[in-house]
């Protein structure tokens, strides 16, 4: 990021928008004072907020990040909202009487000794808004909030914000690929150019408008301007695996579904819907031949080309090329240091010669625009970059049928639309897929069957066939 | 799991602050330490018996938990009884095992003391908070709260780790890999969770910084952690029975001096 002139006056809601690798969470980490000393960095020209270098406004400025699960702080819900207020030296009483207001103004009504860990995304994303609200911050500042979140969180966590801005008129920042989650809430909409400076600044329509396009072509989600849905030729397959009774859990001694029947055929796409927790994840990865079922069993005669039936009792190598599985997290499944060797090691293992491992992994590379990255570490890529390439590596050794956890979970609309076009294609070669996903545009898309997963509170016991 | 849920409940010892627990495991350890005969260790532990009705733990939790130290005690004796200093009649010898009266006293000695230093222990910690601990540690000993906030927040990122290490073993059956080479995957599968541990650590300590910690102000607390008459009451109780234990001994003629021999 560079070149950048910026005025915000006090009370503005500011939303900010730009291509990925335009320093947009850059900037919010300076204006939080969070990005480090000199030793991390070059940086040149000057950030004040309130008239103060950045750095030194510490506690006047609120910051919310991403990840729910790394913002936790403390064992108990009232201990970390206390904890920023400890640090900015407020006296005992006072922070009591912070903490209950700011826990009101984000809608977690729960015991002040509760526990963390058994808080959801949504809940563990309003408990880190608590605790900087408590700190009655002039500015608020969120970079991507809402990115880790199911649509109920999303909601949750910007009525919490709604709520907040009304009663405290703060001024606010916030980071976010969706434009329409927040587009009413705000006032003024700052587009950062990927070259540095700013590309477009005003109203929030007026610059939708005029840069609506460009935004979308850079991957932010404009509405109007969504990815264009692929069209699909769908047929009914051969029958490549189903359920007999099947019971799932993700450690031996909790069962969190039992009873499932399902079946997935080729040139179909199922799609495993529900809310975080309910065990979609723990399905996916027993079809997958992953984790053993609990009771009863996963069959699967269309793939089982010469060996036994049940994907569990597979060898590893064995399930390459029939269950081919991508990760909630990219970062899980990546075993070496580069973007090349990630993609050789399925056909490696395959025991293909050089020449044949070139042949299947150019046109991926290809097709996922992974050229320029080969010789990077994977786990430096962006987001977007290692979603494609966990895709890839799968894709390498050719299995008929995909399991995919959150495919397209915090993707831009660019690798959105590639990714969606990638499968709509597969499953035209015959391909069968089943998607675990909360993104109810994919299912739309692509699912020719859905099967969703109840809040387990409500309904333990089987999962609801929807289509 | 007590790393990621609060450690509470409605007994007394709950309430107690952990560093009054700490001192006071301390004291009798200490006490214990000095000397090995059946006497003192037999009495502190009959005194400490009594104490434990009081400490709130069920007897089937007081068992699961300190079922370690029922284990290693008597192993620990059987080793002093084989190899132990020999004196008195000899009842048995085979090599360098010679089992005599010596040993078999310093064995019961061995046995009775590692059960009179560890049960209060286990009974004391277990009933730690973390949280609590962390006040009691930056608050009445005056730790750095820099370092004792940062290794409480970090306590909480284990839960985190071991889903990613159950993750990060379905990964690598999923990509091919896991039929053969168990150590190298396994020391492959360490580094990957090393190198999201470090991620994620830096994630905590941004979210930690932006909430004001390490900066000039002097911290406030929200929770006040002093000592209170019910931990000088642990304290004394403590202090009572580890010198109850050497007075006995003594005045029996049993205490011998760790150092004297």
């Amino acid at each position: 990021m560079s070149d950048l002139d910026l005025r915000i006056e006090p009370g503005e809601r500011v939303l900010l928008l730009g291509a990925s690798g335009a320093g947009k969470s850059t900037l919010v980490h300076a204006l939080a004072g969070v990005l480090g000393g000199e030793d991390e960095g070059e940086s040149t020209g000057e950030l004040l907020v309130n008239g103060r270098p950045a750095e030194r406004a510490r506690g006047q400025v609120g910051l919310v990040l991403q990840d729910p699960d790394s913002q936790v702080i403390l064992a108990r819900v009232g201990d970390d909202v206390a904890f920023g207020c400890e640090n900015l030296g407020v006296p005992r009483d006072e922070i009591w009487r912070r903490v209950a207001h700011a826990l009101e103004a984000v809608g977690l009504d729960l015991p002040l000794s509760h526990p963390t860990s058994a808080l959801s995304g949504g809940q563990k994303q309003r408990l880190a808004l608590a605790g900087v609200l408590a700190m009655r911050p002039g500015l608020l500042l969120l970079d991507e909030p809402t990115a880790n979140l199911d649509p109920d969180g999303v909601t949750e966590v910007r009525d919490a914000v709604a709520r907040v801005l009304d009663s405290t008129g703060s001024t606010f920042i916030v980071i976010e690929h969706r434009v329409e989650v927040w587009k009413d809430l705000v006032n003024r909409v700052i587009v950062l150019a990927a070259d540095g400076g700013v590309l477009a600044d005003g109203h929030p329509d007026e610059v939708l408008v005029a840069t609506g396009e460009a935004l979308a072509a850079a991957g932010v989600w404009v509405p109007g301007f969504s990815p264009v849905l692929p069209q699909r030729s769908r047929q009914r397959g051969e029958p490549l695996l189903h359920t007999e009774q099947l019971s799932i859990a993700r450690v031996a001694d909790t069962v969190l579904r039992t009873g499932i029947e399902l079946e997935i055929r080729a040139g179909q796409a199922l799609a495993i819907t529900g809310p975080n927790g309910s065990g979609k994840s723990t399905l996916g990865l027993t079809l997958a031949g992953l984790l053993p079922p609990v009771a009863g069993r996963v069959v699967a005669d269309g793939l089982r080309q010469g060996i036994g039936p049940e994907p569990i009792r597979w060898k590893s190598r064995e399930l390459l090329t029939r269950i081919g599985t991508v990760f909630q997290d990219p970062e899980h499944q990546f075993i070496t240091g580069t973007v090349r060797d990630e993609l050789a090691v399925g056909p490696r293992a395959l025991k293909l010669s050089d020449a044949e491992i070139a042949l299947r992994i150019d046109p991926l590379v290809e097709r996922l625009r992974l050229g320029h990255l080969l010789g990077a570490n994977p786990f430096t890529l962006s987001g977007g970059e290692k979603r494609r390439l966990s895709v890839a590596t799968v894709l390498a050794t050719r299995p008929p049928l995909l399991v995919l956890d959150e495919p397209t979970f915090g993707q831009d609309s660019r690798t959105w639309g590639e990714l969606v076009a990638l499968l709509a294609e597969l499953l035209d070669e015959g391909s069968a897929i089943a998607a675990i996903t909360h993104d109810a545009e994919i299912v739309e898309a692509l699912a020719d069957s859905e099967i969703r997963v109840a809040p387990w509170q409500t309904s333990p016991g089987s999962v609801e066939v929807v289509r | 799991m007590s790393v990621l849920t609060p450690t509470a409940g409605p007994q007394a010892v709950y309430r107690i602050n952990p560093v009054a627990k700490f001192t006071t495991s301390f004291v009798l350890s200490a006490v214990l330490v000095l000397s090995i005969d059946w006497v003192s260790a037999t009495v502190a532990l009959g005194l400490e018996f009594v104490l434990f009705f009081w400490a709130g733990l069920s007897l089937r939790t007081f068992f699961r938990r300190t079922l370690p130290i029922w284990i290693a005690a008597p192993l620990g004796a059987f080793t002093i009884l084989l190899y132990g200093r020999p004196s008195g009649e000899s009842h048995f010898q085979f090599l360098l095992i010679n089992v005599s009266d010596g040993s078999i006293e310093l064995a019961i000695a061995t046995f009775l003391r590692m059960l009179a230093i560890g049960l209060p222990a286990v009974v004391l910690f277990v009933t730690i908070d973390p949280t609590d601990l962390a006040d009691g540690l930056a608050q009445v000993w005056k730790l750095p709260a820099r370092f004792v906030l940062g290794g409480l927040a970090g306590l909480r990122l284990i839960g985190l780790f071991l889903d990613d290490w159950r993750s990060l073993e379905l990964a690598r059956r999923a990509r091919g890999v896991a039929d053969t080479g168990r150590l190298r995957r396994f020391a492959s599968q360490a580094f990957a969770l090393f190198v999201l541990s470090i991620r994620r650590g830096t994630k905590l300590a941004t979210a930690m910084e932006a909430r004001g910690f390490g900066g000039d102000t002097t911290r406030t607390w929200a929770r006040e952690s002093r000592l209170r008459w019910p931990d000088a009451v642990l304290i004394g109780l403590g202090l009572l029975v580890a010198a109850t234990a050497a007075a006995i001994s003594i005045a029996t003629g049993h205490w011998n001096f760790i150092a004297a021999q």
